[in-house]
């Protein structure tokens, strides 16, 4: 009877921990939102930008042209592993014959077209909070850059990480990160938070993570490790960050810093990205930045 | 304890300080000199910087002066600057990259990027802010499109 009832429960857990790690979709709705959505092509390039998609997506040590090739290969290593940026061109190696659906479930729920979990080294929780529209544009804009035929690499992800079906529970802890709500709000502040809560997700290396990844949302933007080598990245919260607005836009748009130093590493990107955007864009970005709540420097 | 102990322990002792490589203080004559170049960098563009965000007036001599500066100094020949072994994994005091050795030629064409850059700014700058201004995102840009690749993170 015991016994029984012991394998009842091992079993009705089992079952649970399958539906938890099972690949999630899209909704219906959002699915509806994107069929009827206009292939913006104007606007995808903005969201490309915004997304900072080429940044990780070009070769190694590629510029990032006006129409970059996105044939992948750069390299992330993290504490689970290194992760190599696949090829998104729009060839047989890339997303070349995805449909619209398909392309906006990898991008926003993180499910490949064949049903397996992405890695969340792929920002995929942030963009899940795009709007349709710039996801079916994004998409439009994508399929007019050139096609490369470079086989994406395998990532090199130990036990147990290696088990893409353990990425479901992962995506069910952590897979929808609140980010603090603002105070202050303006048409600019609220455009800067889907920049860069959306978007260009700042989050992604801003803020700290836990031993599983996971990111440390009551530390929202309050700086963390760097994954990819030394250093920290810093705390760009108003506790930390003083820089007037004047300075960060001049930031966002040359890449100086207040001291005349410049952005380099990954932040470099990220700059060129912000500089192509309308100054508009930039400015909503500051706002928001100085309307974050203050995060307390951590001692690492 | 005997002579011989004693002179290998000093010997040891001494070759681990040798390893240790040096402080800040005793760098190579070119990485010091390589931090200079940036210390002028960082002069003559806060000069231009400040002014095309109206932290400071424009004043078309004084930027006349700072991005001639800024242009001469990207145009010296900076190929004594970079001599082996004057990377991260060789010593201490330096953020330069290794890659910047195994992809020189890229490297060199960033440095003349960055000249180019500068001579644009140097041809505008005394013109009026609003050609100042126009000019500093290219300059910005040749900054990081080396620290991007090449500059170890802090």
């Amino acid at each position: 009877m015991l016994k029984r009832a012991i394998t009842a429960v091992a079993l009705g857990g089992a079952g649970v921990a399958w539906w938890v790690t099972a690949p999630t979709y899209l909704s219906h709705a959002a699915e509806t939102a994107l069929m009827t959505a206009e292939p913006d092509t104007v606007l995808g390039e903005q969201v490309f930008w915004a997304a900072g998609c080429a940044s990780c997506h070009v070769a190694p040590a590629t510029e990032e042209s006006d129409a970059p090739i996105l044939s992948g290969g750069q390299a992330f290593t993290s504490d689970f592993g290194t992760f190599y940026a696949p090829n998104i061109s729009p060839s047989s190696e890339g997303i070349g014959g995805w449909t619209l659906l398909e392309f906006a479930n990898a991008v926003q729920s993180g499910v490949s077209p064949d049903g397996a979990h992405y890695y969340p080294a792929f920002p995929y929780t942030a963009y899940a909070k795009a709007k349709p529209e710039d996801i079916a544009a994004l998409y439009a804009f994508m399929q007019t850059l050139p096609a490369d035929a470079t086989a994406s690499r395998p990532h090199e992800v130990g036990f147990p990480f290696n088990i893409r079906r353990s990425l479901g529970g992962w995506k069910f802890l952590f897979g929808t990160p609140d980010a603090p709500d603002l105070t202050a709000s303006s048409p600019s502040i609220e455009r800067g938070t889907y920049l860069a809560e959306a978007l260009s997700h700042c989050t992604e290396c801003h803020t700290e993570r836990n031993a599983l990844g996971g990111l440390d949302t009551s530390r929202w933007l309050g700086g963390a490790a760097n994954p990819n080598g030394k250093g920290r990245i810093p705390n760009i919260t108003p506790a930390s960050l003083e820089w007037s607005e004047i300075d960060l836009m001049a930031y966002f748009t040359t890449g100086l810093t207040p001291d005349y130093d410049s952005a380099g590493g990954h932040m470099a990107s990220v700059v060129q990205n912000l500089a192509r955007l309308p100054e508009t864009d930039r400015q909503a970005v500051v706002d928001y930045l100085k309307a974050l709540p203050p995060v307390a420097d951590s001692t690492p | 304890m005997s002579k011989s102990a004693f002179a290998a322990a000093f010997i040891f002792a001494t070759t681990g300080l040798a390893f240790a490589g040096p402080g800040h203080d005793d760098l190579p004559a070119e990485v010091k000199a390589r931090h200079g170049l940036m210390a002028n960098y960082a002069l003559n563009l806060g000069v231009l910087g400040d002014m095309a965000k109206g932290k400071t007036d424009y004043n078309a001599e004084v930027a006349a002066v700072a991005a001639a500066n800024l242009a001469a100094f990207a145009k010296t020949d900076q190929s004594l600057l970079w001599p082996a072994d004057t990377d991260t994994m060789s010593i201490e005091g330096t953020r330069a990259l290794p890659k910047i050795w195994d992809d020189r030629a890229d490297f060199d064409a960033k440095e003349a990027d960055m000249a180019k850059a500068a001579e644009m700014v140097a041809g505008v700058a005394g013109t009026d802010l609003a050609a100042l201004q126009g000019a500093m995102g290219g300059v910005g840009g040749a900054c990081s499109a080396c620290h991007k690749l090449y500059r170890e993170p802090k």
